[in-house]
């Protein structure tokens, strides 16, 4: 037998090469785009993106510039995560801004202080009997906002087959809604010293960066990430396998929905405030991040740490903008560039593994 | 009568008006092989899916393993003992061969429902150990199966359904996508497979094959079983002559 007789119709597969990682890439291209940035940094501004130029602060690395680009991705990034199983398994969710809206507003009211200043708060959702409660009580109270909007999105999918475009796209009205009506559109203010110290500092990045190792080590190592990637590849061989794919779908919208909550509850903890309105657009920013860092939206492929470099290249292009000085608008036009690119990219990667 | 595995009496399927399985009346016994042929169209696929419970037979009733069964679904079935290769590959393209291997019948290092850990390594010492015994090769099991030519993947297929073999094996045409090789291939997994006792049900339209391989064929024609002829007592004019309707006007089993 010849060595290359394998393979039907002149096929391209070279059996001992293992396929080169798609995070590889992604983390190429983050390099790239920064040595980008610093390049015309110097030849235009006369600035360092990354290095620090300054001479009172003795560091090497521009450590403020480093601590924003995290910073500002941090929270969406841990949207990103949930949003991350779902497109693997070949879903989408649209719904995380409004659930992290409708969670912030609820969260908020169960998270407020009683006296602000020596004064009864203004802002007083809850009479007196439900304010200063440990933080427990509201970090809980927006697993379960997280938990009940995601179960919902994930039994219409699963057991009415609508499509999930569909299904949260109505969550993603439904739930803003909710949150324009908790408070009659006022914002919700004054927390406690305990819940206002979860989003301090650098603790968001720290909690992504948590959340990141426990989903990945969720995706690579039990059933439950093994799964998501076999309904995402071939939905009908899961279910000719014995994978109760229904709920498993269930699963994977409520965690989704969880960990949109948990993201709520950092924004509205770091913000000391809740509003109707926070969240907005999270979800194509938590998608963009997600394609951008190779998790394709036909399903199957992708992962967290993908997701993490995406969301690393996302700051990095924002806070490059800024760093450059251009308007606010030509961000968000590009935002939107980026992530047609990054689908395009992705359809590309598609067609060059059809078969004959 | 104790060594029949697999009996239908009267199985029928029908979609709206089309009468795609009528009143099939088959008997498998132990470690026998078994080819099913016919034309495009007469039944065969229907005929597996409804053993395999990947739909619901319309009417009969259908005895494994010594007590009549109603399974549920595929799964049920699979649990029973049946293990199949669908016409249409039941495969994840994104997953590698130890995992597709293992799909829905994962091992644990450790339970947590459906956070329990996989045993990566167990399943993969395995899969090497099923391919090995199946004498299939797949040169790099850690590859997505997406990029491994149609025959590597029917092989995984096939060697799935091998590997976890116990009381019946059938396969739908599992050669006709292949190389004249990777048929080779597939035609020693099956020689194994008679060689370990494990009963069979080969559909195929490959009547050299079925010659070669089989112990018995059964014919359909037109949603009926129109012969069941012993391979020492036909060749493959007569074969063709039921296949096409020259022979055999009544059902036989
Ligand atoms: N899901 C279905 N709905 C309607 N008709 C079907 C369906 N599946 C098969 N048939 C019909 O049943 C008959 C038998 O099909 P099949 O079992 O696939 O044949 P074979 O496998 O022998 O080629 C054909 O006429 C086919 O068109
Ligand atoms: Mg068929």
């Amino acid at each position: 037998m010849s060595e290359a007789s394998h393979g039907l119709g002149g096929l391209k597969y070279d059996p001992r090469k293992k396929e080169r990682p798609q995070e590889l890439n992604v983390f190429l291209a983050l390099v790239v785009i920064v040595v980008a940035f610093e390049l015309i940094g110097r030849l235009f501004l006369g600035d360092s993106f990354l290095f620090n130029t300054r001479e009172n602060v003795d560091t090497l690395f521009n450590n403020q510039r480093l601590s924003i680009i995290i910073l500002q991705v941090s929270i969406v990034g841990i949207i990103a995560l949930g949003v991350t199983q779902v497109i693997i398994t070949g879903g989408i969710d649209l719904s995380s801004g409004s659930i992290v809206g409708v969670t912030a507003m609820v969260t908020m009211s169960f998270a407020q202080t009683a006296m602000v200043n020596g004064n009864p708060n203004p802002k007083a959702i809850f009479g007196e009997g439900l304010m200063d409660l440990p933080i427990l009580v509201p970090v809980l109270v927006g697993l379960a906002c997280g938990l009940a909007a995601g179960f919902i999105n994930g039994a219409l999918i699963a057991y009415t087959r609508i499509p999930p475009f569909i299904a949260t796209l109505g969550m993603m009205v439904t739930a803003r809604g909710a949150a324009k009506w908790w408070s009659k559109g006022n914002p919700i203010s004054f927390p406690t010293e305990q819940y206002a110290a979860i989003g301090q500092g650098m603790n968001p990045v720290l909690i992504f960066m948590a959340l990141a190792i426990l989903f990945h080590c969720v995706m690579t190592y039990t059933r439950y990430g093994k799964h998501c990637y076999a309904i995402g590849s071939n939905e009908a061989a899961a279910r000719m396998s014995g994978i109760n794919v229904n709920a498993h779908k269930v699963l994977v919208y409520t965690i989704a929905g969880m960990l949109a909550a948990l993201a709520a509850v950092v924004l509205s903890s770091r913000n000391l405030t809740a509003q109707a309105g926070m969240g907005v657009m999270y979800e194509l920013d938590a998608i963009a991040m997600a394609v951008i860092g190779g998790v394709s939206l036909a399903g199957g492929r992708g992962s967290i740490l993908g997701t993490v470099l995406g969301a690393l290249i996302f700051g990095v292009i924002i806070s490059g903008f800024t760093f450059l000085k251009l308007d606010a608008y030509y961000q968000e036009m590009v935002k939107g560039v980026i992530i047609v690119a990054a689908v395009v990219l992705d359809q590309w990667r598609q067609r060059g593994r059809v078969r004959g | 009568m104790d060594d029949i595995v697999l009996e239908t009496r009267g199985l029928t399927k029908r979609y709206g008006g089309v009468h795609a399985l009528e009143d099939a009346n088959f008997i498998l016994r132990k470690g026998e092989h078994v080819a099913v042929v016919g034309d495009n169209g007469a039944g065969k696929s229907t005929f597996v899916r409804q053993i395999t419970a990947v739909e619901q037979k319309s009417a009969g009733q259908i005895f494994f393993d010594g007590r009549e069964v109603n399974f549920a679904g595929p799964l049920e079935a699979r649990e029973a003992g049946i293990e199949t290769v669908f016409q249409t590959l039941a495969l994840a393209d994104d997953l590698d061969v130890p995992s597709n291997l293992f799909l829905g019948r994962e091992l644990f290092r450790f339970r947590l429902g459906p956070f329990s850990i996989l045993d990566r390594k167990a399943m993969r010492e395995r899969t090497l150990e099923a391919l090995k015994t199946t004498a299939v090769k797949i040169p790099n099991v850690d590859n997505p199966i997406r990029n491994m030519s149609g025959g590597q993947r029917q092989c995984v297929s096939i060697a799935r359904t091998a590997a976890f073999a116990s009381k019946l094996v059938i396969m739908d045409e599992p050669t006709a996508a292949l190389g004249v090789q990777e048929t080779a291939q597939v035609e020693n997994i099956i020689r194994g497979l008679k060689e370990r006792g494990v009963p069979l049900v080969l559909i195929s339209h490959n009547l050299r094959q079925v010659i070669e391989l089989v112990d018995r064929i059964v014919v359909f024609r037109r949603g009926r079983i129109v012969a069941s002829l012993r391979k020492d007592e036909t060749d493959g004019n007569d074969i063709v002559s039921y296949i096409t309707g020259v022979k055999g006007g009544q059902d036989a089993a």
